[in-house]
């Protein structure tokens, strides 16, 4: 199906949903490199208001990525849920955005509407949404999910302690933990960026975690980010693994890419249940995503990265995650190239993520190459807080000295807490207060608590 | 056992830990420190590399000035595959080389302008009878401009010396890129490359030449370069590409 319009004495035309989904995303590098971007900004209004007057059902009849060679998209489309579905099913891309604005659209509404969307159609509306309509409608939709602690309630803010090391030096290791812990941090998850895929290595920081999750007697999940095949192997082997990671993307040549099938998942997924290691909960995987990994792969099949990251959550949705997260600044200027660009896609995937029903974080982070410093960080890291963000990322001093970047320190996120009025996740928000670390304001005290101080050795 | 509790932890990592608070955020000391070293990082990608000076130093090793067809550091930073490839007004001179160098800005000119030279002068000494084409300064370069040069000045293999991606603490690290047969498409895991060559808290100018030539020695007796040649020097660091 193809469309055409015109706009001040100029008309345009957009051969596919594909095209017209490209052209009506706001302006961001990877487009432009990926040469898919609206060639002006008239364009792009042009194809925002094609978009509008598409009805929604459309999207179930017309894939980006083709059925046949992709299983992403057969995912997509045969899991979708036509009852969820009805109560939207007859309006238009715009209207669907007023809808979601509406007062009617209550978490409710939104938690039973979540299988009747397609990341199409989620990606669509938000090309049509502003700042302010991404908070606003990310704040009132909820998704709740639980392993030890409690990820996603209103009013709470939760954290990933990042305690990498370029040479995984346990001891190293050790101080940025205890660092977090100090500050905190590591509701969400202890998740460390091995620097290498040996499974002994990855096993030895896995029991690192997990020995002082025991010492400390605290509700905490670990996880180190190796290959989904590695950790298959190192489950087979009894080792202590709380949750499954994997990188995914949207296509399934992106996914190839990481080395990852589907199938592959389903086995990590059904090893990992089976551990039966949750108290509160039972979600045992955990995903990483990022706008323009499917470019960066050559395997984007033309369609803009947004709309593919969107498709990354229907990946994510079908292991019932505990946490997901966006690592929105990572990838490069030549994807997201300033503080402006980082903030919208930030925003975007988490609203996209939330309305798909995939419990979102965002790791709020920029390279150096980025035209992006602290004050685009905060930016994000406060409309995030706004918007009811499930998690961030936090390191030491937000400098990560293994993968080179920079995301929030532990500062950055007491400090949004406090002007927030936010908290950490409640099983965690108890063992703070337990050991001292958490006054009757809700504040972090300095101090080192015994149990603390014994793991510094 | 140690007052400090912290004192055996510092020493064994360089993360910031133990940052100095002001309520919940950090204090004015410590944030002019992390802003410090971002300024350090973002001057490394945005400097122009002084390519009069690189000349200079190369002495009569040096060859022509190139650039890319990323017109400024913005076209660059955006748009990565115009970096990979050679402006049209380029003048290179085809001749029969064993071995073509190029000294790329890259994303830190700081790092090239520190450490390019001095690598060169350790490395070159080390290839004994290697018929060397005059070296290439390359601005606003990519890994991959080096293929395109090295077909045009007809070598059989190319050393791309580059500044990396700079890291907060690491603004001024070297990366050295060597590929067999060049041409246009070549790929990563066709290269190897030796990293973090930034003395003294990197790799010495000698470790990374020592390193170099065994591996480009054994590259030319193999007649390939990359995965194939050595498993631990063939990952490349993405945004280098």
């Amino acid at each position: 199906m193809s469309w055409s319009t015109s706009l001040g004495g100029h008309s345009y035309s957009f051969a596919d949903l594909r095209e017209l989904l490209a052209k009506a995303t706001p302006l961001r590098s990877g487009d432009v490199l990926a040469g898919v971007a609206a060639a002006s900004a008239a364009e792009r209004v042009a194809a925002q208001t094609v978009l509008a007057d598409l009805p929604l059902s459309h999207f179930l009849d017309e894939a980006v990525v083709p059925y046949e060679d992709d299983d992403v998209t057969r995912l997509i489309m045969d899991t979708h849920d036509a009852a969820a579905f009805r109560p939207v099913r007859s309006l238009t891309v715009g209207g669907f955005r007023d809808w979601l604005l509406s007062w009617e659209a209550d978490d409710t509404a939104l938690a039973a509407l979540a299988p009747g969307l397609t990341p199409e159609m989620v990606a669509a509306v938000s090309k049509l949404m502003r700042v302010g309509d991404l908070v606003a409608v990310a704040r009132k939709t909820r998704v709740v999910t639980g392993l030890r602690t409690t990820i996603g309630l209103e009013g709470r803010l939760a954290t990933r302690l990042q305690p990498n090391h370029p040479t995984d030096d346990a001891v190293g290791i050790t101080a940025s933990l205890v660092d977090g812990l100090l500050h905190g941090a590591g509701d969400a998850v202890v998740g460390i960026n091995p620097a290498t895929d040996r499974p002994s290595t990855v096993r030895a920081l896995l029991d690192l975690i997990d020995d002082a999750r025991l010492r400390l007697a605290a509700p905490i999940q670990s996880c180190v980010l190796t290959h989904v095949t590695t950790t298959l192997e190192l489950l087979e082997q009894g080792a202590p693994v709380d949750l499954v990671f994997q990188s995914v993307a949207g296509t399934q040549a992106a996914n190839r890419g990481f080395g990852v099938t589907l199938d592959q998942l389903v086995e990590a997924h059904q090893a990992a249940l089976a551990l039966d290691r949750g108290t509160v909960g039972s979600n045992v995987t955990y995903f990483e995503t990022g706008q323009g990994s499917a470019l960066s792969a050559d395997a984007h099949h033309d369609v803009d990265q947004q709309t593919l990251e969107a498709r990354a959550y229907a990946v994510c949705r079908r292991f019932d995650p505990l946490i997901v997260n966006t690592v929105v600044g990572f990838i490069g200027p030549e994807y997201l190239y300033d503080g402006k660009q980082i903030l919208r896609a930030g925003l975007e995937d988490h609203l996209c993520g939330k309305l798909l029903g995939v419990p979102m974080g965002v790791d709020v982070c920029y390279t150096n190459h980025a035209e992006a410093d602290s004050d685009d960080t905060d930016t994000l890291l406060l409309t995030l807080g706004a918007a009811g963000c499930g998690f961030v990322i936090t390191v030491p001093g937000g400098d990560d000295i293994m993968l080179n970047y920079q995301s929030l320190s532990f500062q950055d996120v007491l400090q949004v807490r406090q002007t927030l009025g936010l908290r950490p996740a409640p099983e965690f928000e108890t063992w703070l207060g337990s050991v001292g670390l958490l006054d009757d304001a809700g504040r972090v005290p300095q101090l080192v608590p015994e149990p603390i101080r014994a793991l510094m050795g | 056992m140690s007052t400090d509790p912290w004192e055996t932890l510092r020493a064994a990592t360089r993360a910031r830990v133990g940052l100095g608070r002001a309520g919940d955020g950090l204090t004015t000391a410590e944030n002019l420190r992390l802003a410090a070293a971002h300024a350090q990082a973002r001057d490394a990608v945005h400097t122009a590399l002084d390519t009069d000076a690189v000349v200079a130093a190369l002495g009569e090793r040096a060859g022509p000035v190139v650039h890319s067809q990323a017109a400024d550091r913005a076209e660059y930073l955006q748009r990565p595959d115009l970096g990979r490839r050679l402006s049209p007004d380029a003048s290179l001179e085809a001749g029969d080389h064993d071995l073509a160098v190029v000294v790329a800005d890259g994303l830190s000119a700081t790092a090239v302008a520190e450490h390019a030279v001095g690598l060169l002068d350790a490395l070159l000494p080390r290839l004994e009878g290697w018929t060397v084409a005059p070296v290439v300064v390359a601005e606003q370069a990519r890994v991959a401009l080096g293929d395109e040069i090295a077909v045009a000045l007809g070598a059989r293999m190319v050393l791309v010396l580059i500044g990396e991606r700079p890291g907060m603490s690491a603004p001024d690290s070297l990366g050295a890129y060597l590929t067999w047969e060049p041409r246009h498409g070549r790929v990563d895991s066709e290269r190897n490359c030796v990293s973090n060559i930034r003395p003294p808290d990197g790799l010495t100018y000698d470790a990374a030449a020592e390193v170099l030539a065994a591996l480009m020695t054994e590259s030319f007796r193999r007649q390939l370069s990359g995965v194939e040649l050595k498993d631990t020097g063939a990952a490349l660091p993405s945004a280098a590409g």
